[in-house]
């Protein structure tokens, strides 16, 4: 069975180690901050410039002047500091940022990765994303293997324009965990219920299967 | 000291001086930490064929978006657009042109246009379009583009706290792009919730030394929130438990 898009989170919260600093992009990435593993501590990273960002505010708290990037009201946490836009891409490029997980459109056997225009539809901008894959030492990016008709998001080359070139590592879709090695996706753990055939199937790229392919805990 | 007050008491001071054409360079994040009344003195001058250099367009009706009604905006350069309809159409329409730039790109390029840096490389952008017909070179192995500084006629600041000098304290996250564009604008007109006088800002804490800024205005603020989202679980301090 294909995992929930929760279960996606889960999965992708158990990379965390204790101590790092974490950006998460909109979407499943957001939601891997509720499944931090106990006795473990992350700082979000919010790219207009908070470190330590916090839950959403209580409607007492509510305060204009404290957002996160994607413009929704925030709080911050005990320790937490708060920076410029400039400060702010410079941890992100100078590569300070632990991880960062992201979603996308389609991801290659080359690590290049498209997630933010698809022609003919309305371009609304990248945002900080293409920074956040140039810089990040460790990039995640989460999404459905295939899209909505089936088709594959995993591919021997990516088909819309870039958001960056060789910069993912890590894969982790509803139905596999990928890395990204030597011109081919090289599956480590596939969800439960999930046959390696049916994998290699919805895979566009070539597929390397890893010799332990273990079964994802979620 | 009196050739070190900034303080000017109307907008239409605070603006003089801004003409067709120009280049404006506006601090701000969505509606967070916008000049919201030099904002609106641009739309009562009716300026026209502007560039505006900021993160984002306002939306329909609030911040940079009160600018499009009238056309008064040549050029948008932005890492993220199209939260109102009225950009929209006016993009599709071939009356607006947008330059869209990665978001860190987008406040080094205001960093270096006020630090007199007039270029510089990042690996940001690099095989996708934003590099394209941009220069490529080599270090430790990796490619990185050239992106040009920007810097701007005037540079339109929102702080919390200004002092006569033009020193500036930001607040939380309406931080942001302000403290770049202050130093990018050729005059740079701050907007602030409160002015105090010299020697209330702890010197240590200030943002914005008072030496990138011309003018200073008291404003009122109405600071819209653009995506209210609030908790409907128990308060949590650890950033693990967060949203």
């Amino acid at each position: 069975m294909a995992l929930s898009r929760d279960q996606i989170a889960m999965r992708v919260a158990q990379e965390f180690k204790d101590g790092d600093y974490v950006n998460l992009g909109i979407g499943i990435p957001t939601l891997a901050a509720s499944f931090v593993p106990e006795g473990i501590s992350v700082m979000l990273q919010s790219e207009n410039g908070l470190l330590g960002m916090g839950p959403y505010p209580h409607e007492d708290e509510l305060d204009a002047d404290m957002i996160n990037a994607g413009k929704e009201t925030v709080t911050a946490i005990t320790g937490a500091s708060i920076f410029n836009s400039a400060e702010s891409f410079a941890m992100i490029r100078g590569g300070h940022v632990d991880f960062t997980v992201l979603g996308a459109f389609e991801v290659d056997v080359n690590g290049n990765i498209a997630s933010w225009m698809i022609p003919g539809k309305l371009v609304k901008g990248m945002g900080g994303a293409m920074d956040l894959v140039a810089g990040a030492k460790n990039i995640i990016v989460t999404m459905t293997h295939t899209d909505k008709r089936g088709n594959p998001k995993l591919l021997s080359e990516c088909t819309l324009p870039l958001t960056g070139v060789n910069c993912i590592t890590r894969i982790i879709t509803d139905l596999a965990v990928l890395e990204v090695v030597d011109g081919a996706f090289l599956l480590k753990e596939r969800a439960p219920g999930v046959t390696v055939e049916d994998i290699q199937a919805k895979t566009g790229g070539k597929l390397v299967v890893s010799e332990n392919v273990t079964e994802m805990q979620v | 000291m009196s050739g070190f007050d900034k303080v000017v008491t109307t907008y239409q001071e605070a603006m003089d001086g801004l003409t067709d054409g120009m280049t404006v360079i506006a601090g701000g994040f969505g509606l967070c930490g916008i000049p919201e009344g030099l904002i609106a003195q641009v739309k009562t001058m009716g300026t026209k064929g502007l560039t505006v250099v900021s993160n984002n367009c306002g939306v329909d009706g609030f911040g940079l978006g009160i600018l499009l009604e009238d056309k008064q905006i040549k050029k948008m350069v932005s890492s993220y657009v199209g939260e109102n309809a009225l950009f929209e159409k006016q993009l599709l329409n071939g009356e607006l042109e947008v330059e869209l730039t990665p978001q860190g790109t987008l406040a080094e390029k205001m960093r270096a246009g006020g630090a007199g840096i007039p270029a510089f490389y990042t690996a940001t952008g690099y095989g996708t379009p934003v590099g394209e017909g941009k220069e490529v070179k080599t270090f430790n192995d990796r490619p990185y583009i050239l992106e040009e500084a920007i810097s701007g006629d005037f540079a339109i600041v929102k702080a919390w706290k200004a002092d006569r000098y033009g020193n500036c304290v930001y607040r939380h996250t309406a931080q942001n792009f302000n403290p770049m564009a202050a130093t990018a604008g050729t005059i740079t007109v701050v907007e602030a919730e409160e002015i105090v006088e010299p020697g209330e800002l702890n010197p240590s804490e200030i943002h914005t030394p008072g030496i990138y800024v011309n003018r200073v205005i008291k404003g009122e603020f109405e600071k819209r929130i653009e995506r209210r989202v609030v908790s409907k679980t128990v308060q949590n301090t650890t950033a693990k438990e967060s949203q």
